[in-house]
């Protein structure tokens, strides 16, 4: 029995269509060049992560030969690896970018950390409380951010331009309908729009697109010999000054991180992978997802729902 | 890693950069089982991470019977519809084989959010519609959710739409009844114009032909959904159309480069092409197609591109260049014109009503679109037309709207970028409906163009009383102000009132050189012409003011 029935012989294949990393590219771009088109004062998000970086090199082509028509935000909770900010001064400096550093003061002075508040309050207050008094500092009225959709169940749902009110949250009833690629900027007053120019991209994407374009990255990703300490489940990268709990020992491991986020609660990961390629395979031969190595997300089911809601990206 | 494996590995990353991405979206009503459909496509294609299935095997939910794991937890991400055991909202899913990468708009098929369903729809290549043949056999037809899923599918454009006829395991695989509903099915497809429609027997519970071919059903020897998915010849009429290039952005980094940047909507673009400019029509050539990895010699759909031109043509933000002598649509002009009729998918509790004024942005073109009437609602379950005065929310119609400027558009039917827009209410910004162009409205007398400036000199009075006939047709005039505006800053004015879809109005005495400066110059950029009504009867102005008496 034939299944496939063509009542139309309109149908065939292009040989000039084009592969996924160029589609996924061309969206990106278009997403980026619409925003600074149709927003007052755009910002980027800039988390120093692969997933940043790709995005920065999107920026660089939609803008190209302009430089980047906006600034870059950093929210830093103090708690960074020292890696990651000497690689995020350099680049962006490298590449001419102006950075905009915001930390919550008050909160990193009277010594937040997320082993007295647990990792919800210590995020709720240097990551979202620190993102929405830097976005309010600067009046923006859209933020680029890095997430993709397949990086976690309640992103899955998320927009291209997600709508998010006065006091910046997320409300995952109440999203815009979107259609085609015609993104609804309007705003009232106070109001902005997160807006996620890798949304169709994922984690293999983004490596083989760091893989294809030479992008440099914060060398935390690449296996290396590196001093660790077992803390609870996780394997966490020792450096100078650190206090160690008790029973806890230093030894040296070959390991690498797959997500870059704070040290207490980003854990390393043993590994061989030095190169990208090397990445990459692990990636295909490893099932488990990015982000459990991050505490954050599996303090109870529906956690980064419960987050993003209150603003957190 | 030894040598050899190194080398192969760069060879399979190679093969991994070439692959091509196919975006289908699924539908299905609450119990077809189409969370389960997709669970098992990504289980069985191994993308899913152990911890997501170890999570999903420890949750407290659990649907699925007999020991089975509940496939459906991998899609259904937000509390609410854990709790409901629904999907309320769009969800994007990502899986690659060697073959492809897939994107999946997983969207719900509950009654109230055919909106959803359209926003999944609305970018896809492929339509998977589940249908329960458990259901069908209790039923002995398809059920009208299946009907109305099929329809959208086939309203939002979709190239192919397979029919995913699930439950097989419980209608003891039989032949008999697969064969009936897909009878059925084409017959209704055929009906709808769908292009190519494939009916595959499944059960995403059991796993038989999703990804694996079926032991149980000898009988069918077409391809799994997957290889489906795998091989389906994508959709390249976008390619192949005339030349429809929407600007996004005018790049000027400094004073040696003007680029008009944006996304190919249509076509394709060559180095050295003539092409022109609308709504100026002003003809000029590609001089470079410029990107961040070095000059390209052509570009299409839907690659992202900066375009610098030869000559100093005005040119910007929401306007478009089409292929140069395009003088009729069969030579490759788009549709020009501020009235048309569209089928509009409404997605809000604050229904559409005739004689209401929304936003609209089409393209990279953003103006204010009028409903003028309803010519139908369509009956999504029986497909009959009937008559409505208003649409409320999930409800279709065919509607004309007027926009304030003219839009550059082909029928939906032959592209889907420049065919569609969305629909905003301007008080609350909300995006309230999906609109699928159908073509031009013929309007008595031709074009039915405002204006752009109506000179009356000397005649104050005329002037005010042009103004209000205009406003009484709905077409928004103002008087220009003669202490506050000065002859220098005229033109612009105008442009911007222009823009803002308003005729200019002066009684002022201008002379003989400054009218033809602001001829000239309006000529540019103005979708309606300078009326000068010196030596006209009264009448005779208002009806070249765009007024029909």
């Amino acid at each position: 029995m034939t299944q496939t029935v063509a009542l139309d012989s309109d149908t065939a294949i292009s040989p000039a269509r084009l592969n996924h990393l160029q589609a996924l590219e061309a969206e990106s771009i278009a997403i980026l060049r619409e925003a600074v088109a149709e927003f007052a004062r755009p910002v980027m998000l800039y988390s120093i992560g692969k997933d940043s970086s790709v995005m920065l090199r999107l920026a660089q082509k939609a803008f190209y030969p302009g430089k980047i028509p906006f600034p870059l935000l950093h929210i830093d909770t103090s708690y960074k690896f020292p890696e990651m900010i000497a690689f995020r001064d350099a680049y962006t400096k490298e590449i001419g970018a102006e950075l905009i550093v915001h930390r919550n003061e008050p909160a990193i002075a009277a010594g937040a950390n997320p082993y007295t508040l647990g990792t919800q309050n210590c995020c709720g207050l240097l990551k979202t409380r620190s993102l929405l008094d830097g976005l309010a500092e600067g009046g923006f009225d859209a933020a680029f951010g890095g997430a993709r959709r397949d990086e976690e169940k309640s992103r899955a749902k998320e927009r291209v331009y997600s709508f998010r009110d006065s006091a910046g949250q997320w409300d995952p009833k109440n999203q815009r309908p979107e259609l085609w690629s015609l993104y609804n900027s309007r705003l009232k007053k106070g109001e902005s729009i997160r807006v996620f120019p890798l949304s169709n991209w994922t984690e293999l994407d983004i490596w083989l697109y760091l893989y294809a374009e030479k992008i440099p990255i914060v060398p935390l990703y690449f296996a290396t010999e590196r001093p660790v300490i077992v803390r609870g489940s996780q394997l966490t990268l020792f450096f100078d000054g650190m206090k160690l709990l008790p029973g806890e020992e230093v030894r040296m491991e070959k390991v690498r991180m797959r997500s870059l986020g704070c040290h207490p609660c980003t854990g390393a990961m043993r590994s061989e992978a030095d190169t990208l390629p090397k990445i990459i395979e692990e990636l295909l031969t490893f099932r488990r997802s990015e982000r459990e190595n991050r505490a954050i997300d599996h303090d109870e089911e529906g956690s980064m729902e419960v987050k993003k809601r209150e603003g957190y990206f | 890693m030894s040598a050899t494996a190194t080398r192969d590995f760069e060879e399979f990353l190679e093969a991994h950069l070439g692959q091509e991405l196919l975006r289908f979206t699924t539908a299905g009503s609450v119990d077809d089982g189409k969370s389960t459909l997709i669970g098992r496509l990504l289980h069985d294609t191994k993308s899913v991470y152990e911890d997501q299935l170890a999570a999903v095997k420890k949750s407290r939910v659990n649907r699925a019977a007999n020991g089975h794991v509940d496939l459906s937890l991998l899609t259904d991400g937000l509390k609410a519809e854990r709790e409901q055991g629904i999907t309320i909202d769009v969800a994007y899913r990502y899986f690659s084989t060697s073959r492809r990468k897939f994107i999946i708009a997983d969207t719900p098929g509950h009654e109230q959010y055919t909106r959803n369903m359209a926003t999944g729809a609305s970018t896809a290549d492929v339509a998977i519609v589940l249908i329960d043949a458990k259901a069908y056999l209790r039923e002995g037809r398809l059920l009208p959710q299946s009907r109305r899923h099929t329809y959208i599918a086939s309203l939002l454009g979709i190239p192919h739409v397979v029919a995913a006829v699930n439950k097989m395991d419980l209608v003891d695989y039989a032949e008999s009844t697969f064969s009936s509903i897909r009878a059925e099915f084409v017959a209704f497809a055929s009906q709808l114009g769908l292009k190519s429609v494939t009916v595959i027997p499944v059960s995403a519970l059991e796993g038989d032909n999703v990804v694996t071919p079926s032991a149980k059903m000898a009988w069918y020897d077409g391809p799994t959904l997957l290889e489906f998915l795998e091989t389906v010849p994508l959709a390249t009429a976008d390619t192949r159309g005339p030349l429809r290039f929407p600007v996004q952005l005018v790049l000027r980094p400094d004073a040696n480069f003007r680029g008009f940047a944006g996304q190919v909507a249509r076509g394709v673009l060559h180095q050295g092409d003539r092409v022109m400019a609308l709504p100026s029509r002003r003809e000029t050539t590609v001089r470079r197609i410029v990107t961040w990895d070095g000059d390209l010699s052509e570009a299409s759909y839907p690659q992202s591109i900066t375009v610098e031109l030869d000559d100093e043509i005005d040119l910007s933000r929401g306007e478009m260049l089409i292929p140069a002598g395009s003088e009729t649509q069969s030579s490759g002009l788009p549709e020009i014109t501020r009235h048309f009729r569209s089928m509009v998918v409404w997605m809000h509790e604050e229904p559409l009503v005739v004689g209401r004024t929304y936003l609209a942005k089409h393209t990279t073109r953003s103006v204010r679109a009028t409903v003028k009437a309803i010519r139908y609602r369509v009956d999504v379950s029986s497909l009959d037309h009937v008559q409505a005065d208003h649409l409320a929310m999930n409800e279709i119609a065919e509607v004309e709207l007027e926009t304030n400027l003219p839009l550059f558009f082909d029928a939906y039917a032959e592209s889907r970028t420049t065919g569609s827009l969305i629909l905003i209410d301007g008080l609350t910004n909300a995006t309230v409906g999906a609109a699928m162009i159908v073509g031009a409205v013929d309007t008595e007398g031709g074009q039915g163009s405002q204006a752009a400036l109506v000179v009356v000199a000397r005649r104050a009075e005329l002037a005010e009383r042009l103004r209000d006939a205009l406003e009484a047709r709905g077409q928004r005039a103002v008087l220009i102000d003669d202490s506050l505006i000065t002859n220098d800053s005229l033109t612009s004015v105008v442009r911007a009132l222009n823009l803002a879809g308003v005729t200019a109005i002066t009684a002022r005495e201008l002379s003989t050189e400054a009218l033809a400066d602001i001829v000239r110059s309006t000529q540019a950029f103005a979708e309606g012409e300078v009326v000068v009504g010196d030596g006209f009867e009264d009448d005779e102005i208002l009806r070249l003011s765009g007024v029909r008496i």
